[in-house]
Protein backbone atom coordinates (compact mmCIF):
# COMPACT_ATOMS: atom_id res chain seq x y z
CA UNK A 1 0.00 0.00 0.00
CA UNK A 2 1.36 3.42 -0.92
CA UNK A 3 2.25 5.54 2.07
CA UNK A 4 0.13 8.70 2.19
CA UNK A 5 1.99 12.00 2.37
CA UNK A 6 2.36 13.44 5.90
CA UNK A 7 1.06 16.87 4.94
CA UNK A 8 -2.11 15.48 3.36
CA UNK A 9 -2.67 13.22 6.32
CA UNK A 10 -2.32 16.07 8.78
CA UNK A 11 -4.24 18.79 6.97
CA UNK A 12 -6.65 16.79 4.82
CA UNK A 13 -9.11 15.93 7.58
CA UNK A 14 -9.65 19.58 8.49
CA UNK A 15 -11.71 20.66 5.50
CA UNK A 16 -11.64 18.04 2.76
CA UNK A 17 -12.45 14.99 4.82
CA UNK A 18 -13.68 16.28 8.15
CA UNK A 19 -14.63 13.30 10.27
CA UNK A 20 -17.42 15.07 12.04
CA UNK A 21 -19.41 16.88 9.41
CA UNK A 22 -17.90 15.63 6.13
CA UNK A 23 -18.88 12.43 4.42
CA UNK A 24 -19.08 10.43 7.61
CA UNK A 25 -20.45 11.79 10.80
CA UNK A 26 -18.60 10.80 13.94
CA UNK A 27 -18.15 12.13 17.44
CA UNK A 28 -21.19 14.36 17.65
CA UNK A 29 -22.41 13.59 21.16
CA UNK A 30 -19.71 15.49 22.99
CA UNK A 31 -19.99 18.37 20.56
CA UNK A 32 -23.54 19.00 21.72
CA UNK A 33 -22.82 18.73 25.40
CA UNK A 34 -19.68 20.78 25.93
CA UNK A 35 -20.10 23.61 23.45
CA UNK A 36 -22.24 26.01 25.46
CA UNK A 37 -19.05 27.76 26.64
CA UNK A 38 -15.74 28.26 24.87
CA UNK A 39 -13.43 27.21 27.69
CA UNK A 40 -15.05 23.80 28.15
CA UNK A 41 -15.02 23.31 24.38
CA UNK A 42 -11.32 24.20 24.29
CA UNK A 43 -10.48 21.76 27.10
CA UNK A 44 -12.45 19.07 25.29
CA UNK A 45 -10.60 19.82 22.05
CA UNK A 46 -7.18 19.54 23.73
CA UNK A 47 -8.14 16.31 25.51
CA UNK A 48 -9.42 14.72 22.34
CA UNK A 49 -6.31 15.76 20.40
CA UNK A 50 -4.05 14.21 23.04
CA UNK A 51 -6.04 11.00 23.26
CA UNK A 52 -6.44 10.59 19.50
CA UNK A 53 -2.77 11.22 18.70
CA UNK A 54 -1.50 8.84 21.38
CA UNK A 55 -4.07 6.11 20.80
CA UNK A 56 -3.45 6.03 17.05
CA UNK A 57 0.31 5.77 17.61
CA UNK A 58 -0.05 3.08 20.29
CA UNK A 59 -2.51 0.95 18.35
CA UNK A 60 -0.42 1.25 15.22
CA UNK A 61 2.67 0.05 17.14
CA UNK A 62 1.03 -3.22 18.13
CA UNK A 63 -1.21 -3.63 15.07
CA UNK A 64 0.54 -6.77 13.88
CA UNK A 65 0.08 -8.55 17.19
CA UNK A 66 -3.66 -7.97 17.65
CA UNK A 67 -5.81 -10.98 16.67
CA UNK A 68 -8.66 -9.55 14.65
CA UNK A 69 -11.40 -11.29 16.64
CA UNK A 70 -10.56 -9.42 19.85
CA UNK A 71 -9.30 -6.20 18.28
CA UNK A 72 -12.14 -4.07 19.65
CA UNK A 73 -11.37 -4.97 23.25
CA UNK A 74 -7.66 -4.30 22.75
CA UNK A 75 -8.36 -0.91 21.18
CA UNK A 76 -10.83 0.02 23.88
CA UNK A 77 -8.37 -0.88 26.62
CA UNK A 78 -5.69 1.37 25.15
CA UNK A 79 -8.13 4.23 24.59
CA UNK A 80 -9.72 4.03 28.02
CA UNK A 81 -6.31 3.95 29.72
CA UNK A 82 -5.42 7.17 27.91
CA UNK A 83 -8.77 8.72 28.84
CA UNK A 84 -8.35 7.83 32.52
CA UNK A 85 -4.94 9.56 32.34
CA UNK A 86 -6.50 12.69 30.82
CA UNK A 87 -9.30 12.59 33.39
CA UNK A 88 -6.89 12.36 36.33
CA UNK A 89 -4.68 15.15 34.91
CA UNK A 90 -7.70 17.42 34.45
CA UNK A 91 -8.89 16.70 37.98
CA UNK A 92 -5.44 17.59 39.31
CA UNK A 93 -4.73 20.77 37.35
CA UNK A 94 -8.06 22.15 36.09
CA UNK A 95 -10.57 20.98 38.66
CA UNK A 96 -13.27 23.59 37.89
CA UNK A 97 -13.41 22.80 34.20
CA UNK A 98 -13.30 19.06 34.82
CA UNK A 99 -16.24 19.45 37.21
CA UNK A 100 -18.27 21.31 34.56
CA UNK A 101 -17.57 18.66 31.94
CA UNK A 102 -18.63 15.87 34.36
CA UNK A 103 -19.20 12.57 32.56
CA UNK A 104 -18.20 13.90 29.18
CA UNK A 105 -14.46 13.46 29.80
CA UNK A 106 -15.21 9.79 30.39
CA UNK A 107 -17.29 9.72 27.25
CA UNK A 108 -14.21 10.58 25.14
CA UNK A 109 -13.74 6.79 25.22
CA UNK A 110 -16.92 6.47 23.25
CA UNK A 111 -16.12 9.33 20.91
CA UNK A 112 -16.47 7.46 17.67
CA UNK A 113 -13.69 9.45 16.01
CA UNK A 114 -11.10 7.82 18.27
CA UNK A 115 -12.36 4.31 17.61
CA UNK A 116 -13.11 5.02 13.95
CA UNK A 117 -9.57 6.20 13.23
CA UNK A 118 -8.05 3.28 15.12
CA UNK A 119 -10.09 0.89 13.00
CA UNK A 120 -9.77 2.71 9.68
CA UNK A 121 -6.23 4.07 9.76
CA UNK A 122 -4.01 2.93 12.64
CA UNK A 123 -4.63 -0.78 12.03
CA UNK A 124 -3.08 -0.54 8.56
CA UNK A 125 -0.41 2.19 8.75
CA UNK A 126 2.94 2.88 10.45
CA UNK A 127 3.03 4.59 13.89
CA UNK A 128 4.40 7.99 12.82
CA UNK A 129 1.87 8.59 10.09
CA UNK A 130 -0.93 7.24 12.31
CA UNK A 131 -0.12 9.77 15.02
CA UNK A 132 -0.24 12.56 12.43
CA UNK A 133 -3.56 11.26 11.13
CA UNK A 134 -4.93 11.24 14.67
CA UNK A 135 -3.83 14.80 15.30
CA UNK A 136 -5.19 15.94 11.94
CA UNK A 137 -8.61 14.43 12.57
CA UNK A 138 -8.64 15.87 16.08
CA UNK A 139 -7.84 19.32 14.65
CA UNK A 140 -10.77 19.09 12.28
CA UNK A 141 -12.98 18.07 15.19
CA UNK A 142 -11.63 20.87 17.41
CA UNK A 143 -12.29 23.46 14.72
CA UNK A 144 -15.98 22.53 14.53
CA UNK A 145 -16.21 22.42 18.31
CA UNK A 146 -14.73 25.91 18.64
CA UNK A 147 -16.95 27.41 15.92
CA UNK A 148 -20.11 25.98 17.46
CA UNK A 149 -19.02 27.05 20.96
CA UNK A 150 -18.18 30.57 19.71
CA UNK A 151 -21.67 31.14 18.30
CA UNK A 152 -23.46 29.51 21.21
CA UNK A 153 -21.58 31.53 23.81
CA UNK A 154 -21.73 34.80 21.85
CA UNK A 155 -25.47 34.72 21.19
CA UNK A 156 -26.51 32.59 24.15
CA UNK A 157 -24.87 34.63 26.89
CA UNK A 158 -23.28 37.57 25.07
CA UNK A 159 -19.73 36.60 26.02
CA UNK A 160 -16.59 35.15 24.40
CA UNK A 161 -14.20 33.23 26.69
CA UNK A 162 -16.21 34.67 29.61
CA UNK A 163 -15.57 38.30 28.55
CA UNK A 164 -18.65 40.34 27.82
CA UNK A 165 -18.77 41.31 24.14
CA UNK A 166 -22.41 42.33 23.82
CA UNK A 167 -23.38 44.45 26.81
CA UNK A 168 -26.25 42.61 28.47
CA UNK A 169 -29.59 44.13 29.40
CA UNK A 170 -29.17 43.08 33.00
CA UNK A 171 -25.95 45.13 33.18
CA UNK A 172 -27.55 48.20 31.60
CA UNK A 173 -26.65 47.30 27.99
CA UNK A 174 -28.78 46.43 24.96
CA UNK A 175 -28.42 42.70 24.32
CA UNK A 176 -31.09 40.23 25.49
CA UNK A 177 -29.42 36.81 25.62
CA UNK A 178 -31.05 34.19 23.44
CA UNK A 179 -31.69 31.29 25.82
CA UNK A 180 -32.43 28.85 23.01
CA UNK A 181 -28.76 28.79 22.09
CA UNK A 182 -27.83 27.49 25.52
CA UNK A 183 -30.14 24.51 25.05
CA UNK A 184 -28.56 21.47 23.42
CA UNK A 185 -30.90 21.36 20.36
CA UNK A 186 -29.37 24.62 19.12
CA UNK A 187 -26.10 22.79 18.52
CA UNK A 188 -27.95 20.57 16.04
CA UNK A 189 -29.08 23.60 14.07
CA UNK A 190 -25.62 25.20 14.14
CA UNK A 191 -23.94 22.00 12.94
CA UNK A 192 -26.61 21.70 10.25
CA UNK A 193 -25.83 25.20 9.03
CA UNK A 194 -22.08 24.49 9.17
CA UNK A 195 -22.57 21.45 6.95
CA UNK A 196 -24.57 23.58 4.54
CA UNK A 197 -21.83 26.20 4.43
CA UNK A 198 -19.05 23.63 3.98
CA UNK A 199 -20.88 21.86 1.18
CA UNK A 200 -21.65 25.07 -0.63
CA UNK A 201 -17.94 25.86 -0.51
CA UNK A 202 -16.85 22.34 -1.49
CA UNK A 203 -19.69 20.98 -3.65
CA UNK A 204 -18.01 17.59 -4.20
CA UNK A 205 -19.10 16.59 -0.68
CA UNK A 206 -22.81 16.92 -1.47
CA UNK A 207 -24.65 13.63 -1.04
CA UNK A 208 -26.72 12.41 -3.92
CA UNK A 209 -29.46 10.24 -2.56
CA UNK A 210 -31.55 7.74 -4.44
CA UNK B 1 -43.79 -2.19 41.24
CA UNK B 2 -44.86 1.39 40.70
CA UNK B 3 -41.30 2.55 41.22
CA UNK B 4 -40.02 0.26 38.47
CA UNK B 5 -42.75 1.37 36.10
CA UNK B 6 -41.80 4.98 36.73
CA UNK B 7 -38.11 4.32 36.03
CA UNK B 8 -39.07 2.46 32.87
CA UNK B 9 -41.32 5.21 31.47
CA UNK B 10 -38.97 7.97 32.56
CA UNK B 11 -36.01 6.40 30.79
CA UNK B 12 -38.03 6.00 27.59
CA UNK B 13 -39.66 9.41 27.30
CA UNK B 14 -38.48 12.05 29.78
CA UNK B 15 -34.83 11.07 29.85
CA UNK B 16 -34.57 9.69 26.35
CA UNK B 17 -30.92 8.78 25.76
CA UNK B 18 -30.82 10.11 22.23
CA UNK B 19 -33.03 13.17 22.38
CA UNK B 20 -32.65 14.44 25.95
CA UNK B 21 -29.00 13.60 26.71
CA UNK B 22 -27.76 13.48 23.11
CA UNK B 23 -25.96 10.21 23.58
CA UNK B 24 -25.26 7.80 20.76
CA UNK B 25 -25.58 10.51 18.14
CA UNK B 26 -23.09 9.11 15.64
CA UNK B 27 -24.96 5.91 15.00
CA UNK B 28 -28.24 7.73 15.52
CA UNK B 29 -27.57 9.98 12.54
CA UNK B 30 -25.73 7.51 10.36
CA UNK B 31 -27.94 4.42 10.52
CA UNK B 32 -31.30 6.15 10.30
CA UNK B 33 -31.60 6.07 6.52
CA UNK B 34 -34.21 3.32 6.36
CA UNK B 35 -36.62 2.09 9.02
CA UNK B 36 -35.48 -1.50 8.53
CA UNK B 37 -31.81 -1.04 9.42
CA UNK B 38 -32.75 1.45 12.12
CA UNK B 39 -34.97 -1.16 13.76
CA UNK B 40 -32.20 -3.76 13.52
CA UNK B 41 -29.75 -1.44 15.22
CA UNK B 42 -32.37 -0.42 17.76
CA UNK B 43 -32.91 -4.04 18.75
CA UNK B 44 -29.15 -4.58 19.01
CA UNK B 45 -28.92 -1.56 21.32
CA UNK B 46 -31.81 -2.79 23.49
CA UNK B 47 -30.16 -6.20 23.86
CA UNK B 48 -26.71 -4.80 24.67
CA UNK B 49 -28.11 -2.17 27.02
CA UNK B 50 -30.27 -4.70 28.93
CA UNK B 51 -27.28 -7.01 29.43
CA UNK B 52 -24.49 -4.53 30.16
CA UNK B 53 -26.15 -2.21 32.65
CA UNK B 54 -27.06 -4.95 35.18
CA UNK B 55 -23.67 -6.65 34.70
CA UNK B 56 -21.87 -3.36 35.26
CA UNK B 57 -24.12 -2.74 38.24
CA UNK B 58 -22.96 -6.00 39.86
CA UNK B 59 -19.31 -5.25 39.09
CA UNK B 60 -19.64 -1.78 40.56
CA UNK B 61 -21.47 -2.90 43.71
CA UNK B 62 -19.20 -5.81 44.56
CA UNK B 63 -15.78 -4.78 43.22
CA UNK B 64 -15.30 -1.10 42.52
CA UNK B 65 -17.30 0.97 44.99
CA UNK B 66 -15.51 2.29 48.05
CA UNK B 67 -15.63 -0.44 50.69
CA UNK B 68 -17.18 -2.90 48.22
CA UNK B 69 -14.50 -5.51 48.80
CA UNK B 70 -15.55 -6.13 52.40
CA UNK B 71 -17.21 -9.40 51.39
CA UNK B 72 -13.78 -10.76 50.44
CA UNK B 73 -11.87 -9.58 53.47
CA UNK B 74 -13.33 -7.46 56.31
CA UNK B 75 -10.14 -5.39 56.56
CA UNK B 76 -10.49 -4.04 52.99
CA UNK B 77 -13.17 -1.52 53.91
CA UNK B 78 -10.98 1.40 52.83
CA UNK B 79 -10.08 0.04 49.40
CA UNK B 80 -11.45 2.36 46.72
CA UNK B 81 -11.18 1.20 43.12
CA UNK B 82 -13.53 3.80 41.65
CA UNK B 83 -10.87 5.11 39.29
CA UNK B 84 -11.10 1.79 37.45
CA UNK B 85 -14.81 2.31 36.74
CA UNK B 86 -14.39 3.58 33.17
CA UNK B 87 -12.09 0.82 32.00
CA UNK B 88 -14.20 -1.90 33.64
CA UNK B 89 -17.45 -0.66 32.15
CA UNK B 90 -16.02 -0.31 28.69
CA UNK B 91 -14.40 -3.74 28.97
CA UNK B 92 -17.75 -5.34 29.73
CA UNK B 93 -19.40 -3.47 26.89
CA UNK B 94 -16.71 -4.39 24.38
CA UNK B 95 -16.91 -8.05 25.35
CA UNK B 96 -20.70 -8.08 25.00
CA UNK B 97 -20.59 -6.40 21.60
CA UNK B 98 -17.99 -8.85 20.35
CA UNK B 99 -20.18 -11.76 21.47
CA UNK B 100 -23.21 -10.23 19.77
CA UNK B 101 -21.16 -9.67 16.59
CA UNK B 102 -20.11 -13.32 16.46
CA UNK B 103 -23.66 -14.50 17.15
CA UNK B 104 -25.14 -12.31 14.41
CA UNK B 105 -22.44 -13.33 11.94
CA UNK B 106 -23.20 -16.99 12.62
CA UNK B 107 -27.02 -16.93 12.81
CA UNK B 108 -28.31 -13.76 11.11
CA UNK B 109 -25.91 -12.90 8.24
CA UNK B 110 -28.30 -10.41 6.51
CA UNK B 111 -28.57 -8.29 9.65
CA UNK B 112 -24.81 -8.62 10.17
CA UNK B 113 -24.14 -7.29 6.66
CA UNK B 114 -26.71 -4.53 6.98
CA UNK B 115 -25.16 -3.20 10.18
CA UNK B 116 -21.63 -3.31 8.74
CA UNK B 117 -19.13 -1.05 10.48
CA UNK B 118 -21.79 0.19 12.88
CA UNK B 119 -21.82 -3.05 14.83
CA UNK B 120 -18.29 -2.59 16.20
CA UNK B 121 -19.21 1.07 16.65
CA UNK B 122 -21.99 0.09 19.10
CA UNK B 123 -19.09 -0.32 21.52
CA UNK B 124 -18.43 3.36 21.15
CA UNK B 125 -22.12 4.21 21.20
CA UNK B 126 -22.13 6.71 24.02
CA UNK B 127 -25.66 5.69 24.95
CA UNK B 128 -24.35 2.36 26.21
CA UNK B 129 -21.47 3.72 28.30
CA UNK B 130 -23.60 6.73 29.27
CA UNK B 131 -26.30 4.37 30.53
CA UNK B 132 -23.81 2.58 32.76
CA UNK B 133 -22.42 5.88 34.06
CA UNK B 134 -25.92 7.17 34.86
CA UNK B 135 -26.63 3.89 36.66
CA UNK B 136 -23.53 4.53 38.80
CA UNK B 137 -24.37 8.20 39.38
CA UNK B 138 -27.95 7.47 40.47
CA UNK B 139 -27.06 4.51 42.69
CA UNK B 140 -29.57 2.07 41.17
CA UNK B 141 -29.75 -1.37 42.75
CA UNK B 142 -29.73 -4.54 40.67
CA UNK B 143 -33.47 -4.72 39.88
CA UNK B 144 -33.67 -1.01 39.13
CA UNK B 145 -30.70 -1.20 36.77
CA UNK B 146 -32.33 -4.08 34.85
CA UNK B 147 -35.43 -1.94 34.32
CA UNK B 148 -33.37 1.12 33.50
CA UNK B 149 -31.31 -0.82 30.95
CA UNK B 150 -34.38 -2.11 29.16
CA UNK B 151 -36.09 1.29 29.24
CA UNK B 152 -33.17 3.37 28.04
CA UNK B 153 -32.41 0.94 25.22
CA UNK B 154 -36.05 1.00 24.24
CA UNK B 155 -36.12 4.80 24.26
CA UNK B 156 -33.06 4.98 22.02
CA UNK B 157 -34.55 2.45 19.59
CA UNK B 158 -37.79 4.42 19.49
CA UNK B 159 -35.95 7.66 18.69
CA UNK B 160 -33.84 6.11 15.93
CA UNK B 161 -36.87 4.41 14.35
CA UNK B 162 -38.84 7.68 14.44
CA UNK B 163 -36.01 9.62 12.81
CA UNK B 164 -35.66 6.93 10.14
CA UNK B 165 -39.38 7.21 9.41
CA UNK B 166 -39.09 10.96 8.94
CA UNK B 167 -36.02 10.56 6.73
CA UNK B 168 -37.76 8.02 4.49
CA UNK B 169 -40.49 10.57 3.81
CA UNK B 170 -37.96 13.34 3.35
CA UNK B 171 -36.50 11.60 0.29
CA UNK B 172 -39.40 13.05 -1.70
CA UNK B 173 -38.95 16.64 -0.58
CA UNK B 174 -36.92 19.28 -2.36
CA UNK B 175 -33.99 20.10 -0.07
CA UNK B 176 -31.26 22.60 -1.08
CA UNK B 177 -28.20 20.78 -2.46
CA UNK B 178 -25.81 21.61 0.36
CA UNK B 179 -28.28 20.52 3.01
CA UNK B 180 -29.05 17.14 1.42
CA UNK B 181 -28.44 14.10 3.61
CA UNK B 182 -26.64 15.08 6.77
CA UNK B 183 -27.47 18.74 7.05
CA UNK B 184 -31.20 18.32 7.00
CA UNK B 185 -30.93 15.29 9.29
CA UNK B 186 -29.23 17.40 11.92
CA UNK B 187 -32.00 19.98 11.72
CA UNK B 188 -34.70 17.30 11.94
CA UNK B 189 -33.00 15.80 14.98
CA UNK B 190 -32.87 19.26 16.53
CA UNK B 191 -36.60 19.73 16.01
CA UNK B 192 -37.31 16.26 17.41
CA UNK B 193 -35.21 17.10 20.48
CA UNK B 194 -37.21 20.29 21.00
CA UNK B 195 -40.40 18.27 20.75
CA UNK B 196 -39.17 15.69 23.26
CA UNK B 197 -38.36 18.46 25.72
CA UNK B 198 -42.11 18.76 26.13
CA UNK B 199 -42.08 15.40 28.00
CA UNK B 200 -39.92 17.11 30.61
CA UNK B 201 -42.95 18.34 32.54
CA UNK B 202 -44.45 14.87 32.98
Amino acid sequence: MAEPKPREVLLGPIFDDNQMIGRVVLGVCSALAVTSKMDTAFTMAISVTAVLGCSNAAISLIRNYIPSSIRIIVQMTIISTLVILVDQILKAFAFDVSKQMSVFVGLIITNCIVMGRAEAFAMSHRPGISALDGIGCALGYSLILMIVAFFRELFGSGTVWGFEVFSLVKNGGWYVPNGLLLLPPSAFFLIGFLIWALRTWKPEQVEHEG
Amino acid sequence: MEEYLSIFLKSIFVENMALAFFLGMCTFLAVSKTVKTALGLGIAVIVIQTITIPVNNLLYQYLLKKGALVWLNPSWGEVDLEFLTLITFIGTIAAMVQILEMTLDRFFPPLYNALGIFLPLITVNCAILGGSLFMQERDYDFAQSCVFGLGSGFGWALAVAALAGIREKMKYSDVPDGLKGLGITFMTAGLMALAFMAFGGM
